[in-house]
């Protein structure tokens, strides 16, 4: 295939105790964490009554997408977007088989309307006032290289600029013994097809991408969007490739030039 | 943009198995909807049901993914030639070339309600799943992508796309854009959704669900019935001047209003619409067939009758097929599309099934009786939760 390409204009990020992308870029240049990190974010984007109310899927990725918009310089109602997710969000989906099991008809109409995938997309595109495209995808290990693939397809051909989240949370209850997550984990791309930024030349090619083995990707390992975090830990320290896991013995190489 | 050539396409639905029984039900006025008789404590409402999944576990080195969401994508890629098409495109383009896409709302998730209901204990005393769903692959989203990957060996993308009830109407879009930027040649795109707990009793939540057969667009619809579904389309980079069915256009656009309300002057999907028109460089008067959203919640269809007055002229034929499929949600975009798709190879423009009176909102696009002619362009509108919203335009090559 021809090499997908991509500038990034602006990044966003949080996982527990690194709360930002400049904390994270600090932890994993000198190992020091930010002593004040707040324990869950907190999207300006949302109302107070809905920030109290949302679940943890839709306050991480809020929060790293506004986060992107402000690096890049760019108003998030102008971005059509990408919302990747390896299970969406782990408590309402253990919520929902809880209640059926024991008291169907007591199913809260929020938490099932909040139960569909694209939920936090939805949530973004009403608080950002956005009414270009938003889609929501997961494709398991593969989920966020598979986004990254539809974002720099989307550059290729219908639009300027593309905002990309990835996110995924905790894994609690029954649900838990079997699906294997930990901790709440986002990270947000704001790309554009030329501007400045370290800019991504992709392709996907045979074999199997590596384990990250950086800071960021030792730190949330156990989270499932992990897979996303060897492009986060190149990005800190300025690595000029790195491989992406895309699917069964399937990888998405990036080269990365640094503006 | 440039067409897309549809080279397969099916539909498995609570009328039947494949395009034929799609077709000779849509031409008999003959619903699929029976009263609900799913779980073990019915709802009283009414449901779109497809057969014989509970006899048709996967077998052998599919075992792993068995569910009634993946039975019924298995059954559904059984049906009107695809497999033997697909063979074809991965011969002509190699499996890396040929993408994977394909849309549902819940995925398989009614596997993890079962692991809840059955729940066991280990030999610490700690609750489990029992041990036949001890299978995380069925547990998340995307269970569906991942059964068909194997399913089909197919290696370029393989992505679940899950925006509610647009979510395979939305698999056509980013197929195109994966061909149109070189990434692939070919695509197998589709959607999947089966009824569960979740879904019965969640829109049940909402107010949402009706204790009739659903009436589309009638004065007294209120609200709708559930459905099952699943089907499949082959797309491939057309050639110049070829003759056969197409895909010329897709709209995409976010309401930006309300999780599970529509926008009230149904602007996402005016945006949607005239997206999808503008990407397939046509008027809005050339397209002969609508398939409507048209989910027979007073709210939906007030507001999708006033955009679609407000876009095409009277002579359009726009009608609901929900009535005889139930609304299947991820599956609808896809099912409404291989009805577009009949359509326009067989001139069998489908009314809406159980209506009798038009809401006096609807304008005259809103057709109750089945109409035969022939056209040259067909829409499908899908709109989801999230305000999540699609069209796609359909149509013919130049010498067909």
């Amino acid at each position: 295939m021809s090499a997908l390409t991509a500038c990034i204009a602006g990044i966003g990020y949080w996982s527990d105790g690194l709360p930002d992308w400049a904390a994270a870029r600090a932890f994993a240049s000198s190992g020091t964490l930010p002593a004040d990190a707040v324990a869950k974010p907190a999207p300006q984007l949302l109302a107070p009554n809905e920030r109290r109310r949302a679940p943890p899927s839709v306050l991480v990725a809020l929060e790293v997408a506004l986060a992107a918009c402000r690096d890049a310089g760019i108003a998030p109602d102008t971005l059509p977007s990408v919302f990747t997710s390896t299970h969406g969000d782990l408590g309402i989906t253990d919520y929902m088989c809880a209640t059926l099991a024991q008291a169907p008809t007591e199913v809260s109409p929020t938490k099932f309307h909040n139960s569909v995938h694209n939920a936090a997309a939805g949530y973004w595109t009403i608080g950002a006032g956005c009414m270009r495209t938003a889609t929501a995808i997961s494709a398991h290990r593969a989920s966020f290289a598979q986004g990254l693939v539809e974002a720099m397809v989307q550059l290729a051909t219908d639009s300027e600029a593309v905002l990309l989240v990835g996110y995924d949370t905790g894994a609690n209850g029954l649900l838990g013994t079997v699906t294997r997550s930990e901790g709440l984990l986002g990270a947000a791309l704001v790309l554009t097809r030329d501007g400045s930024g370290p800019r991504l030349s992709s392709r996907l090619e045979d074999g199997d991408a590596p384990t990250g083995t950086g800071p960021l990707a030792t730190r949330a390992r156990d989270n499932a969007m992990a897979p996303m975090l060897p492009l986060f830990d190149a990005l800190a320290a300025g690595d000029s490739t790195v491989a992406l896991h895309a699917g069964p013995h399937r990888r998405l190489r990036l080269d990365i030039a640094h503006g | 943009m440039p067409p897309i050539a549809i080279r397969a396409f099916s539909a498995t639905t609570a009328l039947g198995r494949g395009s034929e029984a799609q077709s000779a039900a849509l031409q008999a006025r003959r619903g699929g909807l029976r009263r609900n008789d799913f779980g073990p404590q019915p709802l009283p409402t009414w449901i779109g049901r497809v057969d014989g999944l509970e006899d048709a576990p996967l077998q052998g080195a599919l075992a792993a993914w068995d569910c009634r969401n993946n039975r019924l994508a298995w059954l559904a890629l059984q049906a009107d030639g695809l497999m033997p098409a697909l063979e074809g495109l991965v011969a002509r383009h190699g499996a890396e070339r040929v993408a994977l896409v394909v849309g549902t709302s819940t995925s398989s998730i009614g596997a993890s309600e079962e692991g809840y209901a059955r729940a066991q204990v280990d030999a610490n005393g700690a609750p489990c799943f029992p041990q036949d769903l001890q299978r995380p692959i069925v547990h998340t989203p995307h269970s569906l992508g991942d059964f068909l990957q194997h399913a089909t060996g197919l290696r370029g993308p393989c992505v679940t796309v899950a925006t509610a009830c647009s979510s395979s109407a939305k698999v056509f879009a980013q197929a195109a854009r994966l061909i149109h930027a070189g990434v692939v040649d070919a695509a197998l795109v589709g959607g999947v959704d089966t009824l569960c707990g979740s879904v019965l009793f969640g829109f049940n939540a909402l107010g949402l669900v009706s204790t009739q057969p659903c009436r589309p667009f009638d004065a007294a619809r209120d609200g709708l019935s559930l459905g099952e579904a699943g089907g499949f389309a082959l797309l491939e980079r057309g050639a110049p001047d070829e003759a056969g069915l197409q895909l010329r256009g897709y709209g995409e656009s976010s309401d930006a209003h309300h999780m599970s309300a529509p926008h009230p002057e149904g602007l996402g999907a005016t945006l949607a619409m005239r997206d999808a028109l503008a990407r397939a460089g046509i008027d809005a008067g050339q397209v002969g067939y609508l398939n409507l959203h048209g989910t027979s919640t007073p709210a939906n269809d007030a507001i999708e009758a006033r955009a679609v007055a407000a876009l095409f002229p009277e002579s359009l034929h726009a009608a609901s097929s929900k009535g005889w499929t139930g609304h299947t949600l991820g599956a609808a975009g896809i099912v409404e599309s291989v009805f577009a798709l009949l359509a326009l190879r067989d001139g069998l423009l489908p009314g809406t099934l159980n209506s009798e009176t038009p809401d006096p909102g609807c304008g005259p696009q809103i057709r109750f009786d089945n109409a035969r002619r022939d056209i040259d362009y067909a829409m499908n509108n899908s709109f989801g939760f999230g305000g999540n919203n699609c069209s796609l335009v359909f149509g013919r090559g130049a010498t067909a």
